[in-house]
């Protein structure tokens, strides 16, 4: 009888293939586009409007467009393609604006210097990437700012900002919003969590404030009543005020996105911390902050990008971005003609892309990296 | 080893830690009341007592992670107020075990032990790693030192934990139930670590319902009940012949 209920294994079962279409190529087009008759008969569709739509596109910006010529006389020739002549000539323009031609070396350093640092900082595994993260949020500004405007006791000529214009102001002001809004954006939100009263009121109002009004208001409002609220011998400059605006604007939004990420953190990291004797600056910078920031990343980028597009704006309250300085060029009599707005706005609105579209990439790379890294 | 044996009411400048008419109300609630504790330098104590009676608080009152609200804590000579200062030196000499580890996730083993040592210690980073691999390797686990917490098990967590309160050369070690998180094979492993604590002449006060760690380790075993403490003995006549009636109902419940 207990013969019949006792079983012991003596050989383990054996191991057989995976059944035929679980993986490869085909597979994954059985399983994502053709896995009922109505997902086939979109997938056929979305293939057919694919090469009827594509071909014209590349067409228009290929092989029809003008590639070189003097001025418009040969693109008002052909008018099937796009003036890609005309973003050649007013290439100059579209990235400095009216910043004297002599001067331009300044810029261009100004931006090398930035990528270089940008590369390092964003490289997962380079050395001392701390460094890289003190220099472009302290050392850099102040270096480019001196570059950029002049400075008497160093021979470089002033360029009044008036003059400045182009692809380089929306990288000012993307540069600068990032630089203050993300410090300014923790302080807030560290502000907000504070168990001073004051303290957690004053930011629950700036961040509430700022936060219940569109961002042009901020700008209206830095434009006109920044000059207010300084003593009367400094004028705040006119390109500095959309960037007080813009830094501020977009502290507003990083300070609640950090504020998730410390809401995210456990008790448990704050007590850690405190058992071993850390105090409250150094349990916020070694231990909370570092851990509530990582989680958040995809939300700062976010807000990276989003500024990124808000820079546009700036050009309401008189600052030449790249975008009104695409506006000024079209007004080019020797460049008039009926291809050339579609070729410049085809030609912005790539450039955000490619701006924007590398942000989010990298931001999901580092959010991989960080999935794979931690956490078991 | 000599064991120290010290009264119940001695409230003398050389005692590790005492509580003195001490406290705590959450809200309504009154947590703690009138607590009295002489805790003795080199002294193990076992506090005990059913969940929601207050020995978690008791014991989080020492480092301050919970503030009492009347009476007098001091430890090692030091008066807990609101002052930020006496906080941190408590905290400084006062190491911490967790329930639920509290690792730092974002960093490495070594990393987490270090940490304190550098920033708190002013030590110079090579000698906070040297004394973080010594005491890494006296809790048995020196070659995890390069991995991140999350790659390790419960056990060897608990393990990580009181290294790194020791890297703090504490002089009084706090342990809020080390071992209830833990998978039960794992129990043992952070025991033996204690007791081999315990053995060196560690102070410590140690939340758990290991019953066979306080018979064997502790000096004294406390029990509260209900923010109140119920009975405080030596581990033998508290577990053969408890005096109060709740003492009796608890043992009964926990011991089979």
């Amino acid at each position: 009888m207990s013969e019949a209920l006792a079983f012991v294994r003596e050989a383990s079962e054996p191991e057989d293939p995976p059944p035929t279409f679980s993986s490869g190529a085909a597979a994954w087009a059985k399983a994502n586009l053709f896995s009922s008759v109505g997902s086939s008969l979109t997938t056929l569709a979305s293939l057919v409007l694919v090469l009827l739509a594509l071909p014209p596109m590349i067409a228009w910006a290929t092989t029809d467009a003008v590639w070189s010529a003097p001025d418009g006389a040969l693109c008002r020739q052909h008018q099937d393609g796009a003036c890609w002549a005309f973003i050649f000539a007013k290439l100059d323009y579209l990235r400095f604006g009216s910043y004297p031609i002599s001067e331009r070396w300044r810029v261009n350093t100004v931006e090398a210097i930035g990528a270089c640092l940008i590369v390092w900082l964003l490289s997962p595994g380079a050395p001392r990437r701390g460094w890289a993260a003190l220099m472009f949020f302290s050392a850099y500004p102040i270096m480019a700012f001196v570059l950029l405007h002049g400075s008497a006791a160093l021979g470089l000529p002033i360029v009044d900002t008036l003059l400045w214009g182009g692809i380089l102001v929306s990288f000012v002001t993307a540069v600068v919003g990032i630089v203050f809004s993300l410090p300014l954006g923790v302080l807030l939100a560290l502000g907000r969590r504070s168990k001073m009263p004051v303290v957690r009121l004053a930011s629950v109002m700036f961040i509430e404030f700022v936060r219940g009004v569109p961002f042009i208001t901020i700008l209206f409002m830095a434009n006109t009543m920044l000059p207010l609220f300084v003593p009367e011998s400094w004028t705040p400059d006119r390109l500095l005020r959309p960037l007080v605006g813009i830094a501020l604007f977009s502290a507003a939004y990083m300070a609640e996105e950090v504020r998730g990420g410390l809401q995210l953190l456990g008790r448990g990291q704050y007590e850690g911390a405190m058992a071993l004797g850390l105090n409250y600056p150094l349990m916020m910078g070694l231990v909370v902050l570092p851990q509530a920031l990582t989680m958040v990343i995809p939300g700062i980028v976010n807000n990276f990008v989003g500024l990124f597009m808000d820079t546009t704006l700036v050009s309401i309250v008189g600052a030449t971005d790249f975008l009104e300085a695409m506006n000024n060029a079209f007004k080019d009599p020797a460049w008039s003609g009926p291809t050339i707005m579609a070729t410049g706005y085809v030609f912005a609105g790539m450039f955000y892309f490619v701006v924007d579209y590398g942000m989010t990439r990298y931001s999901a790379f580092v959010e991989r990296k960080l999935a794979k890294g931690r956490r078991r | 080893m000599t064991r120290p044996k010290v009264a119940t009411d001695e409230t003398s400048g050389d005692s590790a830690i005492a509580f003195a008419a001490v406290h705590k109300w959450y809200g309504d609630f009154h947590a703690l009341r009138n607590i009295n504790l002489t805790v003795g330098r080199g002294e193990r104590i076992v506090i005990c007592g059913p969940s929601g009676s207050g020995k978690s608080t008791l014991i989080r009152c020492v480092n301050r992670l919970e503030e009492h609200q009347r009476g007098s804590i001091v430890v090692d000579g030091v008066e807990l107020t609101n002052d930020v200062k006496r906080i941190d030196m408590v905290r400084r000499e006062v190491g911490m075990v967790f329930q639920s580890f509290n690792l730092f996730p974002h960093l490495t083993i070594l990393e987490n032990c270090t940490l304190a040592p550098i920033w708190v210690r002013k030590m110079p980073k090579r000698d906070a790693e040297d004394l973080a691999m010594t005491l890494l390797t006296r809790v048995k686990i020196p070659e995890q030192a390069s991995k991140f917490p999350g790659q390790l098990s419960g056990g060897q967590q608990q393990r990580v934990a009181i290294a790194r309160a020791l890297c703090m050369n504490p002089k009084i070690m706090l342990f809020d139930e080390p071992t209830s998180a833990l998978d039960p094979e794992m129990v043992k492993e952070v025991l033996d670590t204690m007791t081999s604590l315990a053995r060196d002449g560690m102070t410590m006060i140690v939340v758990t319902h290991e019953m066979g760690f306080a018979r064997q380790v502790a000096d004294r075993v406390v029990f509260i009940d209900n923010g109140e403490i119920v009975e405080i003995n030596a581990p033998g006549p508290f577990f053969d012949n408890p005096q109060h009636e709740r003492t009796k109902l608890f043992l009964s419940q926990i011991l089979h």
